[in-house]
């Protein structure tokens, strides 16, 4: 593609409009009335640009992107699966769009009738008694539930409490959280497999502990075989468990956290429940606990009343309001359409094919890629980069190699327990042609870093920028338009 | 799902095992699931759309009078085409610059934007909602006040913006003071007196406030900068196109909202928050932020930097726990403002003023309602009290298709008016409401 290297102020011009509205005909000019020393002294410099100029930017920059539409995502922790579309048709409804968050509840049943279904069928799949679905992505999720978490014991008067057992292969908004919710981290060992090492948490398991938070499978895709044992400790000793549902996808059909102990847990819906990532966000983190919890859940809550109909309500046990209203509602309808599509036939395919995924590409390259731990993954797995290591090429260079084949690169450099990590999810929605495209790649990277290594380390050679001078971008932070255009000029 | 059976059996053999379930033989046999999930059966999409249109027509598209923090503005059509690019809607956060150029651009215009409107340095690539970046903003506040753990928030707040604030506050031990209003406006004395005792970190204000009142912050900033705190403003970013801006007043971080920006109601989300800040603060914004700079070739490009904040960096000494941002309303954020440009952030304003203004008039004409902050100047949204009752009232704009002002309680009534509203709508409104 031609090289497209505007901003949209760049195109700007004084005088230029991109809409239309209705003529003012309400005969008295109100906001000239308004104290002058209310409003504001200068101009904001926003673009003068026409409904074309803007049309043909944002599809240009559109062009400038990676999507699930446009390739394969192996990206480890990520669940980067297809988005179907009529799920973004659904979501777009104006009978659903066009609801005030405060209306009343009488105009918004269809809704909370969403709404409230989607809980009762995420509390289902987890295994759990009660789902919220206010908060509005993962690590809000993770956040929320360690909320519950401590309620829990302050509402028992345990204020002692406070620390959170954290694997040190934990992803990193874990501690975040932990930190943001007032608990102290202590972190607990992994074992060479990446498990939690049982004999290193015991002695961590004393009457300050609020609890334990953990993925399972773990960040290297293996499941925790000991986890009804950690379960029984954990509860023995007081504590509460935490499932992080950032891996849920290989049980689905499979195994239930709650099934396994655990007492709280979030679901990234954008992840398991295949809503887009947008680049980002939004997303959202529904937090789903066991029947004991279920009062301390945020508020507003969505309830059934025995006629039938649907309230939104506030309970004086809960931890309070995490959230403005009833959460990311627009993508709880994507997760809900998902569900029903799939149904209770299909859903339980989708772990089983997302494991089968990960070993087939596992096992077609452990000859070139340094398997660190064999064995049977489940969703997701972690090379140790290259086998062969004389030739000096790195885990970057190889993810930044695929950029020029045109596939996303793994997550690189996680989890921290091996130097060179490189973590490859496929998820159940790419056929095998896909996965042997990849896999050929990935063979052909391998075959070039032994040939022709300079190609793999200047790489990517063919995308529209190559690599990006980050330390210069974070030593001088140019951070909008404005201080874009000061720079230049000095 | 595209498996065949005979995918499913050549990859099987290439593993090395027998059946997929034997890809679970290390799972404990007592954890295996094994009933079916307790959800409908499989949908075609022409019974999907069925299912959604009957969920849909039990509930009830109306024409809108309420606000407090969720507007009904347009948004031209424009918007929901460009959103609708699925190189933007199925990417990935842009962890590989090479091939997100597209979203960093645009989170890079998204930032320059808010920038422009609140007046300030620097803006992250957003955040969940306004009311969780006014918890983020008391965090900031928190870090850069050393040793002061005390935050004071005017009663004017948003309600759901204290809500949260409080929550957050009480987890991670700091304490919100809601310090009560006066006459509809933020109480100076009271709230410089709390901060005067030296234990509050900064000081939270909105611009326009929970009853559309445009507040006058004149003195607050040097006030409270002298008494050694932060000042953080919760502003409607549509209505800082015209109204002062939080630079202008001297406060130190700028918060809100972004649904203003024509973004759909959605039964309240997904909206976004932004979070603005002056270079001093800049090391302890949470969240994303994109920055400029060049590729190995020279070419201008952008990346998100200032990652040495972050929770995959930083983990529990991270700024904030935030690892996303809300990217694709940030988007539409962009492409909204874009559309509108300079004059039409404006317009919108003005038609909304002007068709609140005369709402107002009408109901005070009716000698039915009374104004319940006389004086107070307002832009969209104004709050009336009435003897009548405001239950039965709203019950009867239902019956007519219509969502009244939201109920405060005490026969107050909190309207709003867009640009979307027209004269016609707001005279039958009047005829319904004085009936």
């Amino acid at each position: 593609m031609k090289y497209y290297d505007k901003l949209i102020f760049e195109l700007s011009r004084p005088g230029r409009k991109g809409y239309e509205l209705p003529a003012d005909e309400y005969g008295k000019d109100a906001m000239s009335a308004i104290p002058s020393e209310l409003m504001r002294g200068t101009e904001a410099e926003l673009p003068e640009v026409s409904e074309l100029d803007v049309v043909r930017h944002y599809t240009n920059l559109s062009m400038k992107n990676f999507g699930v539409d446009t390739g394969f995502y192996p990206l480890g922790s990520c669940t980067m699966k297809y988005n179907p579309k009529i799920n973004e048709e659904i979501a777009a409804m104006p009978q659903f769009t066009q609801l005030h968050p405060l209306q009343d509840e009488k105009g918004v049943q269809g809704a909370l009738e969403l709404y409230y279904n989607l809980q009762q069928a995420l509390a289902n799949i987890a295994g759990l008694y009660e789902f919220t679905l206010n908060p509005y992505a993962g690590a809000h999720g993770e956040l929320t539930g360690l909320m519950v978490m401590r309620q829990y014991h302050l509402s028992r008067g345990d204020e002692k409490r406070t620390k959170v057992i954290v694997p040190n292969s934990a992803h990193g908004t874990n501690p975040a959280s932990a930190m943001v919710a007032g608990l102290e981290v202590v972190e607990v060992k992994s074992k060479p497999n990446g498990s939690i090492d049982v004999e290193d948490l015991k002695p961590l398991l004393d009457d300050t502990v609020a609890g334990i938070m953990m993925t399972n499978p773990n960040t290297l895709g293996m499941f925790e075989t000991e986890i009804m044992e950690i379960a029984a400790l954990v509860h023995e000793a007081g504590g509460l468990l935490y499932y992080d549902g950032a891996n849920l996808n290989p049980l689905l059909g499979k195994v239930r956290p709650g099934d396994m102990g655990f007492d709280i847990m979030h679901i990234n819906l954008h992840k398991t429940f295949s809503t887009p990532h947008g680049g980002g966000g939004p997303g959202s983190g529904p937090v789903g606990v066991v029947e004991h919890l279920a009062k301390f859940l945020p508020n507003p809550r969505v309830r059934k009343n025995a006629d039938g109909s649907f309230s939104i309500e506030s309970d004086g046990e809960s931890l309070g309001s995490v959230s403005s209203f009833l959460g990311n509602f627009g993508v709880m309808m994507k997760a809900y359409a998902y569900i029903l599509t799939l149904g209770r036939e299909n859903l339980k395919n989708v772990g089983p094919l997302a494991t089968l995924n990960a070993n087939y590409i596992k096992e077609s390259l452990k000859d070139d890629y340094l398997l660190p731990i064999d064995g049977v993954c489940k969703h997701e797995f972690v090379f140790d980069g290259l086998k062969d290591k004389s030739t000096g090429v790195t885990t970057l260079n190889v993810a930044k190699r695929l950029l020029d084949y045109g596939f996303h690169a793994p997550t690189i450099y996680f989890p921290l327990l091996f130097h060179e990590s490189m973590m490859i999810e496929p998820t159940e929605t790419e056929s095998v042609e896909t996965l042997d495209e990849f896999i050929d790649v990935m063979h052909k990277v391998a075959a070039e870093a032994r040939e022709t290594p300079e190609d793999v380390k200047n790489a990517p050679l063919t995308t529209i920028v190559r690599k990006l001078d980050e330390t210069t971008a974070a030593k001088n932070p140019v951070l909008t338009y404005r201080q874009l255009k000061s720079a230049a000029e000095k | 799902m595209p498996h065949t059976d005979s995918d499913i059996r050549r990859m099987l053999d290439k593993i090395g095992v027998d059946t997929i379930d034997d890809l679970y033989a290390d799972v404990p046999q007592e954890v295996i699931f094994r009933e079916d999930y307790d959800i409908p059966s499989a949908m075609s999409e022409i019974e999907l759309r069925k299912h959604f249109e009957a969920l849909g027509e039990k509930n009830r598209r109306l024409t809108v009078f309420g606000g407090c923090g969720v507007y009904d503005h347009y948004s031209p059509s424009a918007v929901a085409h460009l959103l609708g690019r699925s190189e933007f809607y199925t990417a990935y956060t842009p962890y590989q610059p090479e091939i997100s150029q597209g979203t960093l651009t645009y989170i890079f215009e998204y930032q320059s934007i808010i920038s422009e409107l609140t007046g300030m340095e620097a803006t992250n690539a957003s955040m969940y909602d306004g009311a969780t970046a006014a918890a983020e903003a008391m965090f900031m506040m928190v870090a850069s006040a050393k040793k002061k753990n005390r935050v004071v928030l005017s009663a004017t707040l948003l309600d759901q913006v204290i809500r949260v604030v409080r929550t957050y506050g009480k987890f991670h031990g700091v304490e919100v003071t809601v310090v009560p209003e006066k006459d509809g406006v933020s109480d100076f004395e009271a709230i410089m007196a709390e901060v005067e005792k030296g234990d509050v970190a900064g000081v939270i204000v909105p611009v326009p406030n929970k009853y559309g009142i445009i507040e006058d912050y004149t003195g607050w900033a040097e006030a409270i900068h002298g008494a050694k705190g932060y000042m953080a403003m919760y502003a409607d970013p549509s209505a800082l196109a015209v109204l002062r801006t939080p630079a202008e007043w001297g406060a130190d971080v700028a918060c809100g909202d972004g649904q203003t920006l024509g973004m759909p109601m959605s039964f309240g989300g997904p909206y976004l928050g932004f979070i603005s800040c002056g270079k001093g603060m800049l090391r302890k914004m949470p969240g994303r932020v994109v920055g400029a700079t060049k590729d190995a070739d020279g070419k201008r490009a952008f990346v998100l930097t200032l990652q040495a904040r972050e929770q995959h960096i930083r983990r529990e000494k991270a700024t904030s726990n935030i690892c996303s941002n809300q990217s694709l309303m940030a988007l539409y954020a962009t492409i909204y403002v874009s559309l509108m440009g300079k004059s039409g952030m404006v317009e919108v304003n003005r038609l909304s003023c002007d068709g609140a203004h005369y709402l107002y008039d009408r109901l005070i004409e009716s000698g039915k309602f009374e104004a319940a902050f006389p004086g107070k100047p307002f832009l969209k949204e104004f709050v009336v009290k009435t003897e009548l009752d405001v239950e039965a009232l709203n019950a009867r704009l239902l019956e007519h298709g219509i969502m009244g002002g939201v109920n405060l309680g005490d026969g107050r009534v909190e309207f709003a008016v867009t640009e979307k509203r027209t004269k016609e709508e707001i005279d039958r409104l009047v005829a319904l409401l004085t009936a």
